[in-house]
């Protein structure tokens, strides 16, 4: 799917979580306007995605506030700075133009800023991968590592791997579209939904889909495109099985993902800047909260929003090169939306 | 002081000494004494990117909990020994314990 439409604004922010929201407020105090992508379908990253419920006790001003609460709060906050979004799509690549940057997601939409400002956090999260030799020859040669579209898998012989709900819930909807499904696990039991753990259980006893309890992936086959998996038992011992799919379901793990290959001086996979503005090695783009690094670094919402307000001067010139910053407090100005 | 040993993902064993009193998991002691392990969500038992395996321990560790044995039963490659050490806390029933880091190889 491609979108053709260019969005143009001032920054560019990837990440809708806390930091990337602030930023938004603190960019629009200096009349910025802001563009915000994320790879997760809503705002608020991590803390609407992993903790809604859970309770925040470090931010100023509120001995406790719940995380889905505090990104209410930040999306009402900024909302006379009008912000615009991206959700559900992966930032991919970034190129520097005449008068700016080009931001493009992996779903093809382009978005033209002046400054780009990285509040990434722990990166996008991204399908967990067996250590298996060779896997990467065959990813999308027969290897998926999610279940896009089901009928891609009739009449075929697949594998699947893994132990949790998503392996559990596919296995029991391709055992009816699949010619063969076996199902490879690495314990005895599943941790995954009762009900559905049940239900393979079932599938297998009636010999409808293969179950390789204690098993793991060892090796895979195939001139070009995957044609068998070999899994290994608790006791080295190999079982091949002929497969036209594997689609392993290991859950998601937080990747820094296409951003590592932007140029950014990086350290142990995060981004190294300038503490004066939280600029990178790259004039014009930013990094802030958790995916930054520099010396005396905490991993704070807090900290986030310190470096939210710098950035914001940082960036400036890049989008009012002729302008001169004054620094003004709302208290006096107010707070004024576009 | 704590006494306890970390092989790396070399087969090398380190000895590693920690203050009694202080509160901190095993992930945070691991970081501070240089391994590199990405430990990439901070503590939250989400990306499972400190794992451990525990080769010895005198005394019984903490049972994990719900979500770090959810998140080690999803691991491909996670073993019955496994833990992420995000979520063993630093204490003087480590003494003695030895730990084989899992990643950062």
């Amino acid at each position: 799917m491609r979108n053709s439409e260019t969005i143009q604004t001032d920054l560019c922010i990837i990440g809708a979580g806390p930091v990337g929201l602030f930023a938004v407020f603190e960019a629009g105090l200096l009349k910025m306007r802001c563009h915000l992508v994320d790879a997760l379908p809503q705002p608020g990253g991590q803390l609407t995605e992993i903790y809604p419920k859970k309770p925040i006790y470090d931010i100023p001003g509120f001995p406790m506030i719940n995380a889905q609460e505090l990104v209410e709060g930040l999306l009402k906050q900024i909302e006379p700075f009008k912000p615009t979004f991206t959700l559900g799509e992966r930032v991919e690549g970034v190129e520097r133009g005449e008068t700016g940057f080009t931001v493009t997601t992996a779903r093809g939409t382009a978005i033209q800023s002046k400054a780009v400002v990285i509040a990434a956090g722990l990166g996008s999260f991204e399908p967990r991968k067996p250590e298996v030799p060779h896997i990467d020859r065959f990813e999308g040669k027969g290897i998926e590592y999610m279940v896009r579209d089901p009928e891609a898998f009739r009449g075929k012989k697949l594998v699947i791997a893994g132990g949790g709900d998503s392996a559990l819930d596919w296995t029991i909807h391709l055992a009816d579209i699949a010619e063969r499904v076996t199902l490879v696990h690495r314990n005895e039991t599943f941790r995954g939904a009762p009900d559905s753990a049940g239900k393979v259980h079932e599938l297998a006893a009636s010999g409808r889909i293969n179950l390789l309890l204690n098993c793991n992936l060892h090796e895979v086959h195939g001139n070009g495109v995957l044609d068998a998996v070999t899994v290994a038992d608790k006791q080295k011992q190999c079982t091949t099985i002929r497969a036209d799919y594997l689609v392993p379901l290991f859950g998601l793990s937080p990747k820094l993902g296409p951003i590592a290959n932007w140029g950014l001086n990086l350290d142990r996979n995060q981004i190294v800047v300038n503490t004066v503005d939280f600029s990178t090695s790259e004039p014009g783009i930013f990094a802030i909260g958790d995916i930054n690094t520099y010396p005396g670094k905490l991993k704070l919402i807090l900290c986030g929003f310190h470096e939210a307000a710098l950035m914001a001067q940082g960036a400036f010139p890049f989008v009012y090169p002729d302008q001169k910053i004054s620094f003004k407090y709302t208290t006096v100005n107010g707070v004024n939306g576009f | 002081m704590i006494h306890i040993t970390i092989q790396d993902s070399s087969g090398n064993n380190a000895n590693v000494e920690i203050p009694e009193g202080v509160s901190l998991s095993l992930m945070e002691v691991l970081k501070a004494s240089d391994y590199n392990i990405p430990a990439t969500c901070g503590g939250m038992a989400l990306c499972a990117t400190c794992r451990v395996e525990v080769l010895h321990c005198p005394e019984p560790l903490e049972e994990p909990s719900n979500a770090e044995l959810d998140m080690l039963d999803t691991l491909p490659d996670a073993s019955e020994t496994s833990r992420l050490s995000c979520q063993i806390r630093v204490g003087p029933h480590l003494d003695g314990a030895v730990f084989r880091l899992e990643v950062g190889k």
